[in-house]
């Protein structure tokens, strides 16, 4: 299993799986249907100060090969993760990517100085990308000079790592990566969904409750793809690539295109299994693309000479 | 919970735009609770992507057969209505949590409410009571004849009667005014239906004791994403309950309509 080993910082992971935040709640769940050790490392549901509820029902609506949802970063609050749902992780060897949110600086502040205080967290990713709650998350990501403010505030108080979750809805992905690299950031989580509506013909009216929502699933590789490509050639601190991740084949893509690790979202609610069904198929692939260990393929797709031959 | 490809044994039209679907696989000898659900993979593509929570309406344990009842909606249902016999489908399940089936001791009453595609998870339920030998009336409420279904299969179980909206069988109404009109007694209402009728029956049904079988669309159906949150009745703002997890059955009052 050594050719899946991929090295990030705070993230030492035997493959570079990992289930995304928010398509994994705490794990319980999928505990209870595989060893969560055979996963590369696991992000939790975004976690903010005080317990919050979300928007109101309908969250979630489906399009063409994608889901929109709208769930508001609903959450047990920071202190109730810490105590009731880190504690069941901990007897899995598998490293934990802590999510976290928030209205105001001070909010994440608080939320990172708690989180990365925890002995079961292996690096903090901050999410100022989240499409679907007002006042939080959003306006951070969206702005160059206030993401690198607030990246620069989180690292201050941060013993872990920290990454920064990146907003697809912005005109220059690149300027904002380049903007959180120069604050301090170790690493960059991206893409987060994309703002998208679906109306009902019936009632005439958006589907969501919530109106608008984050589009997800395969309809936004290609999105993803790109902006990974863009952003892995623009930094030198590392991606965990996400956006429509459902197979091997998936995963060598994101890897090529710039990732150093992968995260599966929406795919997790189609196959429950899809994460530990990937880690398994990878070897094989690798195999078959004539190539020796995975981290030969990371950003295999502008970094001409590394390209592994497939005649070799 | 398992996920396994089951085999389709038979599927027919039995009533406007209503299919009853039997599968067979290992998976059926999990499902001993009526109310609680499978979510169901349609296609092997991502078209459409999201799996379809479908109610456990009867189950054959000796020949390892599910039966499901469901409305041809959207696509979804559209392309589960297309499966033949022989074909696999991939479904996961049994999910949530059922009707309780302690609450009553024999000689003792249930009182069976179903709404329109409410009414499937209430036959396998009314099955397992008489099984315990508990009186069972039910009342299955339809927006005409032509939509009704299985009246006939809960009146070999007990005391059974309808009701159309447009009249054209049974009761002329709704659900409340069967259980006003012929005075009915009992000792614990099982409902399922939409959210309306559910909210009807909180407050029109003296007394109303039991418990409610919700609806919500889901993501996962596991309890992984928080899509199919309810507000919990006299809690905190922050308050709630997963429909997927915490339910699909709730006890009458526990969670905000
Ligand atoms: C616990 C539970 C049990 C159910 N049991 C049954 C049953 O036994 N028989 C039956 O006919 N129907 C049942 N339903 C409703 C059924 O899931 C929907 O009718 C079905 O998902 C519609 O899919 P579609 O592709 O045909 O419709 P579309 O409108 O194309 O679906 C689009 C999206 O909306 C969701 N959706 C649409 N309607 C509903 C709904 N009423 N509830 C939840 N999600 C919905 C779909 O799952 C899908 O994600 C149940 C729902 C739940 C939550
Ligand atoms: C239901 C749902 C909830 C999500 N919640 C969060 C969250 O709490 N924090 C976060 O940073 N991203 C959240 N996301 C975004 C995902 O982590 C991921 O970035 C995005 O869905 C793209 O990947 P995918 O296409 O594989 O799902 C959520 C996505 C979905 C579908
Ligand atoms: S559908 Fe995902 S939590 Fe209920």
């Amino acid at each position: 299993m050594k050719r899946l080993e991929v090295s990030l910082p705070g993230l030492k992971m035997k493959n570079p799986i990992m289930p995304a935040s928010g398509c994994f709640g705490f794990g319980r769940e999928y505990a209870g249907l595989y060893d969560l050790s055979v996963l590369g490392a696991a992000a939790i549901k975004a976690a903010t100060v005080e317990a919050r509820f979300g928007n109101p029902t309908p969250r979630v609506a489906e399009t063409h090969s994608g889901m929109l949802n709208a769930i508001g970063l609903q959450n047990p609050g920071v202190d109730q993760i810490m105590e009731k749902e880190l504690p069941f992780l901990k007897s899995y060897d598998l490293p934990i990517v802590a999510n976290i949110a928030g209205s105001t600086e001070e909010d994440y502040c608080e939320v990172a100085e708690k989180m990365s205080s925890h002995p079961q967290v292996s690096v903090l990713e901050l999410n100022i990308s989240c499409p679907n709650v007002k006042e939080g998350g959003i306006q951070f990501g969206t702005d160059a000079r206030t993401a690198a403010a607030l990246t620069k505030r989180v690292k201050a108080v941060s013993s872990k790592p920290v990454y920064v979750k990146l907003s697809p809805n912005v005109a220059n992905i690149a300027e904002m990566a380049i903007a959180v690299e120069e604050a301090g950031a170790d690493g960059i989580s991206m893409i987060n969904t994309l703002l998208g509506m679906r109306i009902d013909l019936k009632t005439r009216k958006p589907i969501l409750a919530n109106k608008t929502g984050g589009l997800s699933g395969p309809a936004i590789k290609p999105v993803a793809i790109r902006m990974i490509h863009e952003v892995s050639q623009a930094v030198s601190i590392p991606i965990i690539g996400m956006g429509g991740v459902s197979c091997a084949e998936d995963v060598i893509e994101f890897m090529l295109a710039g990732a150093s690790a992968v995260a599966v979202g929406t795919a997790n609610f189609v196959d429950p299994f899809i994460c530990p069904d990937i880690i398994s198929q990878l070897p094989e692939l690798l195999e078959k693309m004539n190539v020796s260990h995975i981290r030969e393929l990371i950003g295999g797709s502008w970094r001409e000479c590394e390209v592994p031959s497939l005649s070799r | 919970m398992k996920k396994e490809l089951v085999e389709v044994v038979s599927q027919k039209e039995i009533a406007r735009h209503i299919f009853e679907l039997k599968v067979q696989g290992n998976v059926v000898n999990e499902m001993t609770s009526p109310g609680q659900f499978v979510h169901i993979r349609v296609t092997d593509t991502f078209q459409p992507l999201l799996r379809r929570p479908i109610s456990i309406c009867d189950v054959d344990l000796e020949s390892r057969t599910l039966t499901m009842l469901y409305r041809k909606e959207g696509t979804g249902t559209a392309l589960l209505s297309q499966k033949k016999e022989g074909e696999k489908i991939d479904l996961l399940g049994p999910l949530g949590n059922g009707f309780p089936l302690d609450e009553l001791s024999q000689g003792q009453t249930a009182l069976l409410v179903g709404g329109g595609i409410g009414v499937p998870p209430l036959y396998y339920l009314a099955k397992k009571l008489c099984s315990q030998g508990i009186n069972v009336i039910s009342v299955l409420g339809f927006q005409s004849g032509d939509d009704g279904f299985y009246s006939e299969k809960f009146a070999e179980l007990g005391e059974a009667y309808v009701s159309t909206v447009d009249g054209s069988q049974g009761t002329k109404g709704f659900v409340t005014d069967v259980i006003k009109n012929k005075d009915l007694h009992y000792d614990l209402l099982y409902s399922c239906g939409p959210t309306v009728m559910l909210k009807a029956l909180e407050l029109q049904v003296p007394a109303a004791n039991g418990f409610f079988s919700l609806e919500e669309r889901m993501g996962c159906g596991i309890g992984a994403c928080f899509a199919c949150v309810c507000h919990v009745n006299g809690g905190l703002p922050s308050d709630y309950v997963k429909v997927c997890s915490d339910g699909p059955v709730f006890p009458i009052g526990e969670v905000v309509l």
